[in-house]
């Protein structure tokens, strides 16, 4: 069985292909589909829907709606090559044995899934095939790079800090061109059989056959499928050309809202290649820039991408914190009343419920507003633990994956990466800051309309008249703050010294140390006591905790 | 530390003084050789003081496995060397992730043990009930002398929750029987002036540390009698209220040692709450009494509370802005804090803060670190900032999303700059956006 084009596969003279879509749901930059059909008589594409999914509350609606507006798009597409999506209902362990005799199947091909669950799963497919005489072909698209080289280049660790990460990716090989699209021509004589039934038995079901209310859905702000990323990849060049400058952009009121051009839905489903984007990016800084060789920040946004896939492949552990030997252990707060106000956009804080109306609605906020309600839930304001965020993010927002939700949170909950934990996103100056008219709130919460822009963060500073007339008293028709900011964030910061403290002071490191390279310094860490820390991985790493004022935490240290 | 046999060995021989021991090492490892029956009988025939060095580096389940091993090992496991320090964690499962200490383990302690402890911390959950055990577990600790007291709240403040009596009748058993405590961490507790004259009265020679942020049924007249009794106190903690002239006098007397740390918090409890203000001579006081000594500020107000603050000239060393400070404050600050070591601001807003930063770089010469969040400053400034500061800087951590780039630095020259001027590899902190 090769892998990865090695030159030990022949060409497959005849035989059945099924090509199994998980992500990677594009027909362009398809390279293990591609080479699935070489020689192939018959090819079928198949979706692999566990039944029980629709069920578990970690999927809401708009996760659900945009799947399967990928796959009809799918099958929009296969129809046009004269062949069909074929949707199955099971578990895949089940499913594969049965349709490897069915469909006489000799060879099956899938993208690379380097997340740990998904590197398991296929490792229980791949036997099965084995067993029933059938080739697997595995490519690997959905990243930009061979994870697993990243990970070799950096002496067989994930790194841990995006500085470092960066001076990986800047040493390693280029990319790979995209595999070409699958048109009528590439599928040359391979065929697909289609049966009469085929809607009946493979059809793409609908939201209502899996069991959702669909009355009260509103439209989709971001409609799912290959066909709408690729149109929304062209407006997201056009508008970079125009604007000439591919430098991060200036956060405004207006950068709040979903936009034409935003992209990160279609490139977690795969429905938009990161390698196509990638190319295309290049390509253009250098018609628009005259050949210079673009900076590495022009991939901002994919790099981020590669950086969390890469520090999660190898650790089945990394959406936890028990156990998980990158994150900080914090004695989080268990606090389901609180953890459901903020999930349902309740606490109080317009600005703080206004981002998780969007996020419910429309699947998609902006990343700073993820920052601020992330910030909010753990280390800033609820000091609840960060999985449950994660858990909440998982059920509404279009764009998460494993990898990337999962380090997402323990970054932005100070949990892991070295990240500082000083300063602290406030749930009304910062929402004031961005956008100043509280246009944003209006929009999603339209009970406070009538408060005026100087009241608008904090309506419960606002005199008794004026909530009169904006004809909703806090308390009643929208809650009082969950919690006093002030207060809270103070007590917090407390709480990550501490917790910071104890780690230096393990270490060995209570004095700050420099951005020289810590080999010396954390080489002599070692896990003492019953706390933890990130892990040995710390020696290569750059990049200390600093913690402010570590001359008065290094006395309050050795007293205790 | 890697355990095992052998590691346990060398320990237990590198570690005792005397010559005996190398020859004893000989001896032990021929032994073993020789006579395979007879090993387990060596390991149980250790010295005790080997015992002690070694089990002092394992970890208390460890620890209390090895102690099942045999006689002599669950001896030494006892030994009250070994119980010198202990922290109490007490989590509930419905309210933390965290484990609790085993109730069995704390009762164990406490009817054996709870005379040799020395140094102990309370660490609860934000649950009451783990508050409750905490006090339960204090007034228990009649035997004790201890050194160091620690309550420390990991979440919530549930000490503030118990009944206010409870808790002050468990903290004055330690404070009455210990007398001899030198460091005391009540943050966020219902301790009160009470409890403190009690405090005085009998750890008024030994106490060094006090850590009393936000406890709000103190008054200043309650500090104020620590102060003026404990001349050996060297390290403060508590919030602005409670600050007050007299009592940087009484800590600038004559008969007190030289202050090392004073930390004050200044929290708002309401929007526009007014604060008192403390005359410049107090502070002078306290230079020419301690002129070493930090002034570690944390601020959390709302933006048009700063207004007595920053005035005049005031000798703070680290200055925290927890919440939006206003550049004007920021201004302030560059004008009339030259002893400034740390500056960390949470947050500005969207006006530059070019100008405030290059005053301070060049008023503040003793500035180290400096840490800006949600902020915005121009690439040119920030540059001219690190430029005016040079090495002296050890620490600069400012979000990439803070600096505004312009005619002449983007982010890719800014960080070559930055890093050419403070001597080491530099980049700004990073939030993911993807």
């Amino acid at each position: 069985v090769g892998e990865n084009g090695s030159p030990t596969e022949g060409v497959c003279m005849g035989g059945n292909a099924v090509h199994w879509f998980r992500k990677g749901l594009r027909l362009h930059d398809n390279p293990a589909l591609r080479d699935a059909l070489r020689g192939a008589d018959t090819l079928r594409c198949v979706y692999i829907l566990d039944p029980w999914f629709a069920g578990s509350s970690s999927v809401g609606v708009s996760r659900w709606r945009f799947l399967l507006q990928c796959l009809e798009d799918l099958d929009a597409s296969l129809r046009k090559i004269n062949s069909r999506l074929f949707v199955i209902r099971g578990q895949p362990t089940d499913v594969f044995p049965r349709l490897f005799k069915e469909w006489k199947v000799t060879r099956l091909s899938y993208e690379y899934d380097s997340e740990p669950f998904g590197k398991e799963r296929d490792a229980a497919i791949r036997k099965l095939a084995n067993e029933a005489g059938v080739e697997v072909m595995v490519r690997i698209s959905h990243t930009l790079y061979d994870l697993d080289k990243i990970i070799e280049l950096n002496g067989g660790q994930s790194p841990l800090t995006y500085k470092r990460f960066q001076s990986l990716i800047s040493r390693m090989d280029a990319v790979e061109m995209p595999a070409e699209t699958i048109t009528a021509d590439v599928m040359g004589r391979c065929t697909t059989p289609i049966s009469d039934d085929h809607d009946d038995k493979f059809g793409v079901p609908s939201l209502e056959e899996l069991g959702f209310e669909v009355d009260t859905l509103t439209t989709a702000v971001w409609p799912g499928g290959e066909t709408e990323a690729l149109t929304r990849l062209e407006r997201h060049l056009e508008r970079k050309a125009w604007v000439a400058n591919f430098e991060r952009p200036r956060m405004n009121a207006n950068s709040l809202l979903a936009s034409p051009t935003g992209l990160s839905p279609y490139l977690r489903f795969g429905c938009l290649s990161c390698r196509l984007f990638y190319f295309k990016l290049t390509d253009l800084y250098r018609k628009v820039k005259k050949n210079c060789v673009p900076p590495l920040s022009l991939y901002g946004q994919l790099l981020w991408r590669e950086f969390f896939y890469t520090a999660a492949t190898n650790n089945p552990r990394f959406d936890k914190m028990e156990g998980n030997p990158i994150c900080v252990q914090m004695p989080w707060d268990r606090n389901p009343e609180a953890l459901a106000k903020w999930a349902e956009g309740r606490t109080g804080f317009p600005w703080i419920d206004a981002i998780m109306t969007q996020l419910r609605q429309e699947g998609w906020i902006h990343h700073l507003a993820r920052h601020a309600v992330a910030c909010f839930l753990t280390r800033g304001d609820l000091w609840i633990s960060w999985e449950e965020g994660m858990k909440v993010f998982e059920e509404l927002l279009l764009d998460a994956d494993w990898s990337v939700n999962a380090g997402s949170w323990m970054w932005l909950s100070c949990s892991s990466f070295f990240q500082q934990f000083f300063h602290c996103y406030c749930p009304v100056g910062f929402g004031r800051r961005t956008d100043p008219n509280g246009d944003y709130i209006r929009r999603y919460l339209p009970i406070l309309r009538g408060f005026p822009s100087k009241y608008i963060y904090d309506p419960w500073n606002a005199p008794e008249s004026v909530q009169k007339v904006a004809k909703c008293i806090i308390g009643v028709h929208y809650p009082k703050p969950m919690v006093n900011h002030a207060e809270a964030s103070r007590i917090n910061i407390e709480r990550m010294k501490q917790i910071y403290q104890q780690l230096s002071c393990y270490r060995g490191l209570v004095q700050q140390v420099t951005s020289a390279p810590q080999s010396e310094a954390a080489a002599q860490s070692s896990w003492h006591g019953d706390l933890r820390y990130p892990g040995t991985s710390t020696r290569q790493q750059h990049g200390g905790f600093w913690i402010p004022f570590h001359h008065f935490s290094q006395s309050a240290a050795a007293a205790f | 530390m890697k355990r095992n046999q052998r590691g346990e060995e060398e320990e237990g021989g590198g570690s005792s003084p005397g010559s005996r021991e190398p020859r004893k090492k000989k001896q032990l490892r021929q032994q073993d050789l020789e006579d395979q029956d007879e090993s387990s009988s060596q390991w149980g025939r250790l010295p005790q003081e080997m015992l002690l060095q070694v089990f002092q580096y394992l970890p208390l389940l460890d620890r209390a496995y090895a102690s099942q091993v045999c006689r002599g090992w669950n001896h030494a496991f006892h030994m009250p060397e070994l119980w010198r320090c202990f922290e109490f964690e007490l989590n509930q499962p419905a309210s933390s992730y965290l484990k609790a200490t085993h109730p069995d383990l704390i009762k164990q302690i406490i009817k054996r043990h709870s005379n040799h402890l020395q140094y102990v911390s309370f660490k609860v959950d934000s649950s009451t009930e783990s508050a409750e055990a905490a006090c339960d577990i204090l007034s228990q600790l009649v035997n004790c002398s201890l050194k160091t007291l620690g309550l420390i709240s990991t979440a919530r403040p549930s000490f503030m929750e118990l009944p206010k009596s409870h808790f002050i009748s468990a903290l004055t058993v330690v404070f009455v029987n210990s007398k001899s405590l030198s460091s005391l961490k009540i943050d966020d507790t219902p301790v009160d002036d009470p409890s403190l004259k009690v405090l005085v009265a009998n750890n008024s020679d030994t106490l060094k540390l006090l850590k009393m942020s936000s406890c709000p049924h103190v008054s200043p007249a309650g500090i104020l009698c620590v102060a003026d009794q404990c001349h050996g106190l060297r390290e403060l903690a508590l919030n602005y209220h409670l600050l007050s002239d007299e009592l940087l006098l009484a800590l600038s007397s004559e008969k007190h040692v030289h202050l090392e740390h004073l930390r004050i918090d200044v929290v708002s409890e309401n929007p526009g709450q007014h604060f008192h203000t403390i005359k410049k001579s107090s502070w002078d006081a306290m230079m020419r009494h301690s002129p070493k000594f930090n002034l570690v500020m944390y601020f959390f107000l709302y933006e048009d509370e700063f207004g007595p603050f920053f005035r005049e000239e005031i000798p703070v060393t680290h200055l925290y802005f927890g919440r939006s400070v206003s550049k004007e404050v920021l201004g302030r600050v560059g004008m009339n804090c030259p002893r400034l070591v740390e500056l960390v601001v949470c947050a500005n807003g969207l006006r530059p803060l070019d100008e405030e930063l290059i005053r301070i770089a060049e008023r503040c010469q003793h500035l180290t670190a400096i840490g800006l969040g949600e902020c915005e400053v121009s690439c040119s400034a920030f540059v001219e900032f690190v430029k005016m500061c040079g090495r002296r800087l050890s620490q600069l951590s400012i979000m990439e999303e803070v600096l505004v780039p312009d005619n002449k630095y983007g982010l890719d020259e800014l960080h070559w700059e930055v890093s050419k001027h403070l001597g080491r590899v530099w980049f700004p902190d990073m939030m993911p956006t993807w």
